[in-house]
Parts: structure tokens; sequence; C-alpha cells
């Protein structure tokens, strides 16, 4: 929250002024621009500038741009910023999502100019230096996942899990075994599980948790069969627990000839602890943006590596980063490796994101790695053993990373909803918790402190959830009203759902935004 | 919780009537709120076969997608074409204007199987 007087917006009654800055809704540029402002002093294009181009393609009218002065755009941006809540201003503990810190060290790597200002289309002996990262990245992602190689093109998890998924599907096809056409996915995996089995053409079958939220092997092995071209395991799950049978999954999924997927996006709770390629898996996809720190509120960009045993190696998107002989780096050529799935983004991938990734891990180090998983475990344990006074935890503990609390028990005592608890730890300061999943939970908050909170900042925002708690047995107003300190109220989340309203246009009263 | 009396119910939250020999499938009030405002209703088109226990269609709200299931095999002979502008038909009135499918049922005497108001207030009251 910043110093700055806050003054109260009421977009319905437009006699109220609006403030023109500070932390609060601005007017938009459209409402800001007045006709002939202009920014920085660049030259008109001649009168002619449109002669050569037929009448039939030119706009009949001038494209209605807002014209407004450097300083006024400088500004709206700024005081939109003040608004943002970021892991740089305070506590996130966006469950699944692994809002951990992101060292500044990373950015000062990813900026370097021999990074940042190299053309994706440059020749290897020009690109020495990033391929040299790439490769070195490609090992250290290979001793963190014990497999045999990787590909670093994926631009996040989702995709990471099709490249996966297509590779298994290619394993199965070279074998001429064609007959594969289903994907098992436990009910506690990520979303994006299901989604990537259709896209790959494959069918879905969900299998049920067991009571101890590890997958129930015996519906598991009630569904596997010839027909099962691959299992899908998150692992941790989404519910923060690690899969405790997973030897007797992997044989099952192998006994029938089937390949076993893992969903690495949790690898944070396990660095240096458990190797999923030792373990048995046979491709995974690692979120570098998640697990190694790069920046990832809002959706992007990623790097979602995938990192496979040897069997299926032949089909890696191309091309790899490979060392010659010689000790130099290079790309792959084309039809090196004629069974690759081909590319699936183009150049490199994110290598912005990769090299943040890697300055994160070499800067950690395999102990400082191991240590980061250990924090961010005891923070979740720690975290989960105070709210667990006023919540229900559906799980018995210990956790990984994250956990799954409840709010069954105040609701039932007192009506008040985990979106009232969500919108509530907003006027405390926090960005609320992931709520609403995973799935199988009523009422849950799914908890994520990482490792990089102090226990002083875990232990305010603990007092603020017990708080909460006791708010909405004795002013549960207080609770179902909020938040009372935002910017904006509650949002009408189902009439932008149902009649969205992508476009700017002036309202009555507004500033028209350009001359015509 | 609104939970009519003649209906039948489903795992899965769906309620049928039968109605001159056919089944009408929509989500139970308890479905419904558990839901949230919902803002998309996927269904079927007129003609398609359902398999009891599978998905027909898709329910999004603001808090989550989810999929419908089949109470009972059968062909579509009626969707709900009104849940496309007002999917908040849904949660104002799930057990009338939020219809969602009418089926000609391949069974009607399957439907014996699936829970009736008691059982199911029961449930959803322990949920």
């Amino acid at each position: 929250m910043t110093d700055a007087p806050v003054v109260e917006v009421a977009v319905a009654e437009p006699s109220v002024p609006r403030p023109m800055f500070g932390a609060a809704l601005q007017p938009t540029l459209a409402e800001l621009s007045r006709p002939g402002r202009g920014g920085g002093k660049v030259a008109h294009p001649p009168a002619d500038a449109l002669d050569g181009v037929p009448a039939s393609a030119r706009r009949a009218s001038p494209l209605a741009l807002p014209e407004l002065s450097e300083p006024e755009v400088v500004r709206h941006f700024v005081n939109l910023s003040h608004l943002n809540y970021s892991v740089d201003g305070g506590f996130y503990p966006l469950g699944s999502c692994t809002m951990k810190f992101n060292p500044k060290i990373n950015e000062w790597a990813a900026r370097l100019p021999g990074f940042a200002a190299l053309h994706p289309l440059a020749p290897d002996e020009l690109a020495q230096g990033t391929l040299e990262l790439l490769y070195e990245l490609q090992d250290a992602l290979l001793a963190i996942s014990g497999m045999s190689s990787v590909t670093l093109q994926p631009a996040a998890g989702a995709q990471g899990e099709l490249t996966g998924i297509l590779m298994i599907r290619a394993y199965h096809q070279a074998r001429g075994d064609t007959a594969r056409t289903e994907v098992i996915v436990p009910d506690t995996s990520h979303g994006t599980n299901p989604a990537t089995a259709s896209m790959a053409g494959f069918r879905t079958v969900t299998v049920p948790s067991a009571p101890d939220g590890g997958v129930d092997l015996d519906a598991l092995r009630a569904v596997l069969g010839p027909q099962t071209a691959a299992v899908m395991l998150t692992n941790p799950s989404t519910l923060g627990l690690f899969e405790r049978r997973i030897i007797e999954l992997l044989d099952a999924v192998h006994g029938v000839g089937a390949l076993a997927y893992m969903d690495g996006a949790n690898m944070n709770a396990v660095l240096g602890r458990f190797r999923p390629g030792a373990a048995g898996f046979d491709v995974m996809h690692l979120n570098l943006h998640k697990t190694f720190s790069t920046p990832h509120g809002g959706g992007g960009p990623g790097a979602g590596p995938v990192a496979c045993a040897a069997h299926l190696a032949a089909y890696l998107p191309s091309p790899l980063v490979v060392r010659d002989g010689d000790g130099g780096y290079r790309l792959e050529r084309t039809g090196e490796r004629p069974t690759s799935i081909g590319r699936v983004r183009a150049y490199q991938g994110n290598v912005g994101v990769l090299v943040r990734a890697y300055a994160y891990i070499r800067a950690h180090g395999a102990s400082g790695l191991c240590e980061v998983s250990e924090d961010a475990v005891l923070a979740a344990n720690y975290l989960r053993a105070r709210i667990g006074e006023a919540y229900a935890l559906p799980y018995g503990g210990p956790c990984k990373h994250e956990f799954v609390a409840s709010d069954q028990p105040i609701r039932q005592a007192t009506g008040v909803r985990t979106l009232d608890i969500a919108k509530r730890l907003i006027d405390y300061g926090f960005h609320p918790p992931t709520i609403y999943f995973p799935l199988i939970v009523d009422e849950c908050l799914l908890i994520e402190p990482t490792e990089t909170e102090s226990v002083e900042t875990i232990d305010t925002f603990a007092e603020a959830m017990l708080a909460i708690a006791r708010e909405a047995h004795d002013h549960p107003e207080l609770v179902t009203s909020a938040p009372t300190t935002a910017p904006v109220r509650r949002l009408d989340e189902a009439t932008a759902a149902r009649h969205p309203e992508l476009r700017w246009r002036p309202m009555i009263g507004a500033e028209t935004p350009c001359p015509t | 919780m609104d939970v009519p009396e003649g209906l039948r119910y489903t795992e899965d939250h769906e309620w049928v009537r039968t109605e001159a020999g056919e089944g009408v499938v929509g989500i139970t009030a308890y479905a419904a709120e558990e839901l949230g405002d919902i803002v998309f209703v996927d269904l079927p088109k007129v003609g398609t076969k359902l398999q009891a226990g599978t998905p027909f269609g898709a329910i999004e709200s603001v808090k989550t997608a989810s999929d419908l299931y089949a109470p009972m095999s059968g062909e579509v002979v009626a969707v709900n074409a009104s849940l496309t502008e007002k999917p908040e038909l849904v949660n104002s009135d799930p057990y009338g204007e939020g219809w969602m499918v009418r089926v000609r049922m391949d069974d009607a005497g399957a439907l014996t199987a699936l829970e009736d108001a008691v059982a199911y207030r029961v449930r959803v009251e322990a949920a």
C-alpha cells in the first residue's frame, strides 16, 4: 500500500471529479486525449507518403488514436503501475503459481547485451556465448531431472506438456503401436493435463484420488490397458502432496506398455531430493519461471523445458543445442534427427527466461537448490500449522511446498465463503491465495508461501487469516463487503464474462478521443 | 435447499424430470449455488445420443468450468436455446427456465437407480 492519500472514486457518479494522480483509478488515455497534443518531435511524413497506396487500401477516416504529451503518458503508466500488486511489493501466496522473489541478479544477466542484443538468426559462430549458456542449462536441467535429453524450446508448462505427449505419441507410432488412444489423468492434476491430452488427439480418462490425496491405485489399474498411451502425473500434486505410491504406480503403467509423463511444475518442492528420471518417469517438463525464479505474473513469458529418458530422445523437438568434438557449440542442422516431432517454438524459446533460470541455478549451486526446496516445504508446513487453528486441513500433514485449507467450518457456522475471505485479505494488504482450486476440495484455499519469505511475513499473514476467521464470526459484514481499501470493490465478473466489452468507446460526458 | 419432490438426482448434481415419457435434465439449485454465477452453458445438438454417466456438455461459471453428465442414455430431442443468451437462468430458476436438454430415453426405468429427493437432500445437507 502507499501513503499517498487515496481519493475515493465513484465511477457511477460522474459529477465527482476523478483524481488526476496517485494510487486510484485514472482516466483512460482516450479520456485524457486533446486534439493536436503530441509527444516527441518526430518529423511528419511527406504529404505524398500515401500516394503509392491504392485508394481502396487506405482508411476512410483517420485512426482514432489518443493524442497526449510525453509526461501525460509517463504519469498515466507510472500511476497505473502503483495499482499493481507484485511480489516486489508484498507477500503473494498464490498456490500453484510459485510466486517467489525473483533475484535482481537474474535481470542483470538477462540484460547483458551479448544475450539481449543477439539476433535470433545469428549464425552459430557469432552466438557461441548464448549457445554455451543454453548447453550448460540443458546439462543442469538433466542433472536436476535425472533424465537423459532435454529441449529448452517450449514457452511454458502447458506447451511443455503438449510437447511431451506428442513425443509419446511419436514413440508409440514408431513402434507400430497405434491402438493406444487414451491418456489417464488423476483428478489432482493440473487442469492443463487433460487439455493437453485432448489437443494431442487422445481421449482423457480421469482417475480419482484415494482418501490420503494420492492416486487411487486400484482405480488406476482398472482403467490401464493396451489402449493406454500414457499417464500424466502432477507430482507433487495440486494438493501439495508427494505421490507416495510412485513405484507401484510406475510399474503398473509400464506393465501395460504405456509411458509415464510427469508434470514437474511443482519441482520447487523436491529439488535435489527427487529426480523423476531416476524414479522411472519417461518424460517431464519443468517450469523455469516458477522453480527457477523468473517474473511470471500476468501470464508470461515463461519457459517449459521438456526432459526425457533415452528411449524418447529421438523425438525431442529440434534443433537442440549440441557440442561438437572441437568444443564448439551449434544448433542441430535441418534433418540431422529425422524422427524429431519438429519445432514447437520459434528460435530457441524464450531465451531471456532461460538466461534468468541459468543465473538462478548457478547462483544457488546444487546445495543451494536443495535448501530452496527445504525452505519452501518448511514455510508451507509452518503456515499450514498456524492456519489450522481456524481453517480445516482436509489432508493429513505434512505437506510439500503448498497446502490446501478449507473455509468449510467457517462457512457452515457463519455463511462466509472462501471468496469473501480472499477479498478481505486484500484489505489486510496481501495478495489472496488461489481459491476454489483444486476442484476436489470444497471452499478451498491453495496456499504457497515459497522459500523467499521471512518467518515474520508468514506470521503476519497467518494472523490476518486468523483475524478474518474471527471477523467472520463477530462482524461477518466486514468480510462479505470486502475489499474496502482497494481502488475498486467487487467487480461484476458475471456480467464481464457474459457481455464482455473489449473495446473502449467514448461514454456520455467523456471527452471524445480524436477529431475527425 | 430447494430439492423438489418427484425428480431424480445424479451423483454429479443433475436432475431429471419425466414429462410425457421424456426426460428433462438440468442441474440442481445446490450445484448452481456452488458454481456461482453461470456465464456459459455448452449444450449438445438435437439428435445427439447421450450415454448415461458420460459428459454431454459443459457449464462455466465465474469460479470454474465443469462437465455436465448424462443421467441416462437416450437421444436429445430439444435443448434450451435461451441459455445461450441468458445463462443466468440456471442460477435464477434451476428447475424451471434453467432446464438444459430434453431426452427421449432408451429406458425410462433406469431412472429408478438414481436418487430421489429425500436421498439427495440428505446427501447435500451433509456436504
